[in-house]
């Protein structure tokens, strides 16, 4: 074993992406197992490798970790990325989870059928300008700071940049009211793990096409 | 000020009945504000209290806190819940991942129309039964111990005796097939904390009934 932890998931990003930008952003290796039949994944299930019978999994430090928000939290305390104390915990856990929120709706989008896909894509738009995005960018204009949480890079710095990123992609001027944003997305870019982390060739995967939809479908149907 | 946590929510379960059972669990008095009309949401809204106009909040040390999930760890790790370590940190947010998605399915529950709600009720008992209660029944067997993580009390044991009780309501003999879980649920469930927090008069929620989803369907709207 490489001492590497090992994702195992989709060759897609689904739930599995959150966890590739935060160990590339703590500058962690990491190696990964792409499924891609129904067979493979039955058959993690039959050996009891998943513990509730989900993905995602992650090898890591010796324990195979399922759900992941205790998989991010795990690699967040291991690499110092979740603040110095309890309060900076709880400020990065509610911005985190908020963003997450707003993750959700873009991970079901490519699953909406075809005629809510309009009215999904206004309701992601609304959410983004009207409930999340305006929360961040007021706390960036009242500390000043580069970083969300005690003047820190952190875990909220890392899915917040996920969370732009992958709006801007369904609404590409979603960033045009929010100055704080804009800056802080440049800034995010500019970290060498991050700039790697965006650069052809690295883990991070494409957005879902009719390709990854159709396998999901196909692994996980009952 | 009190100094006591206070719960912004409405009088019923939903998402922050797991926060009153963990703060019960520790022993922590708490007060609390039932959102009854539209008028006071919009005014928690407007106060800027509320960080993603979303309830619940919990007004804590200071703060006022939001996202069920963050409130729900700030608990555990103030009141020594979360496990000594890293990886025992690690086993209590799996085993709670598990539960939380468990009682998800039991939360909208209230929610559907009564056409919908018996398929429900036989999903809920599938997955219970096949897929997470063989998980705690074994990670118990396993290490013979009280607790599921690290031979002491934890936000994970709180969690899945909550769980546990909400299936319970919807197949009152769920448990049959899992001897450690209810052996589990006997020795939890006499905890004192735990055990004044079942008995009647405390802040526990009843199961929720049509006036709970009224209330929530017009202050929510």
């Amino acid at each position: 074993m490489s001492g590497k932890p090992r994702l195992t998931y989709l060759n897609g990003r689904g739930r599995m992406e959150s966890i590739r930008w935060l160990l590339a952003a703590a500058g962690v290796e990491f190696e990964e197992v792409y499924l891609e039949t129904k067979e493979q994944y039955d058959k993690l299930i039959k050996d009891g490798f998943l513990l509730f019978q989900q993905l995602p999994v992650v090898e890591i430090d010796g324990m195979k970790m399922v759900q992941t928000r205790a998989i991010l939290s795990y690699i967040a305390g291991k690499y110092n990325l979740y603040g110095k104390d309890l309060k900076e915990r709880a400020l990065i856990d509610m911005y985190v989870e908020g963003i997450s929120d707003l993750m959700q709706m873009i991970l079901m989008f490519p699953f909406s059928p075809p005629d809510a896909k309009e009215k999904n894509l206004e309701s992601i738009k609304e959410r983004a300008t009207n409930r999340y995005f305006p929360v961040f960018e007021k706390v960036l204009k009242q500390h000043g700071q580069d970083f969300l949480v005690g003047n820190k890079f952190s875990w909220a710095d890392v899915q917040l940049m996920e969370a732009i990123l992958a709006v801007e992609e369904k609404v590409p001027a979603v960033l045009s009211g929010f100055p704080q944003l804009q800056v802080f997305k440049t800034k995010m870019s500019n970290m060498p793990t991050i700039k790697k982390f965006l650069q052809p060739g690295s883990p991070r995967k494409p957005p879902p096409d009719a390709h990854y939809v159709e396998t999901v479908l196909k692994i996980f149907k009952n | 000020m009190s100094g006591k946590p206070k719960l912004y929510y409405f009088d019923g379960r939903g998402k922050m009945e797991s926060i009153r059972w963990l703060l019960a669990a520790a022993g922590v008095e708490f007060e609390e504000e039932f959102l009854e009309t539209r008028e006071q949401y919009e005014k928690l809204l407007q106060g800027g209290s509320l960080l993603f106009q979303q309830v619940p909040m919990v007004e804590i040390d200071g703060m006022r806190m939001v996202q069920t999930r963050a409130i729900l760890s700030y608990i555990a790790a103030k009141y020594n819940l979360y496990g000594k370590d890293l990886k025992e940190r690690a086993l209590i947010d799996m085993y709670v991942g598990g539960t939380d998605d468990l009682m998800g399915f039991i939360l909208m529950f209230p929610f559907l129309p009564a056409e919908d709600k018996e398929k429900q009720r036989a999903f809920i008992v599938q997955k219970a039964t096949s897929r997470y209660f063989p998980v705690y029944e074994k990670v118990l067997k396993d290490h013979g111990q009280d607790f599921l993580v690290g031979n002491s009390f934890s936000w994970a044991d709180v969690h899945l005796l909550e769980a546990i009780l909400m299936v319970e309501e919807k197949k009152s003999d769920v448990l049959s097939g899992f001897p450690q879980l209810q052996a589990f649920k006997a020795r939890i469930s006499s905890i004192p904390t735990i055990k004044k927090f079942l008995e009647p008069g405390s802040q526990r929620k009843p199961v929720p009934d049509d006036k709970y989803v009224e209330t929530v369907r017009r202050v929510l709207r």
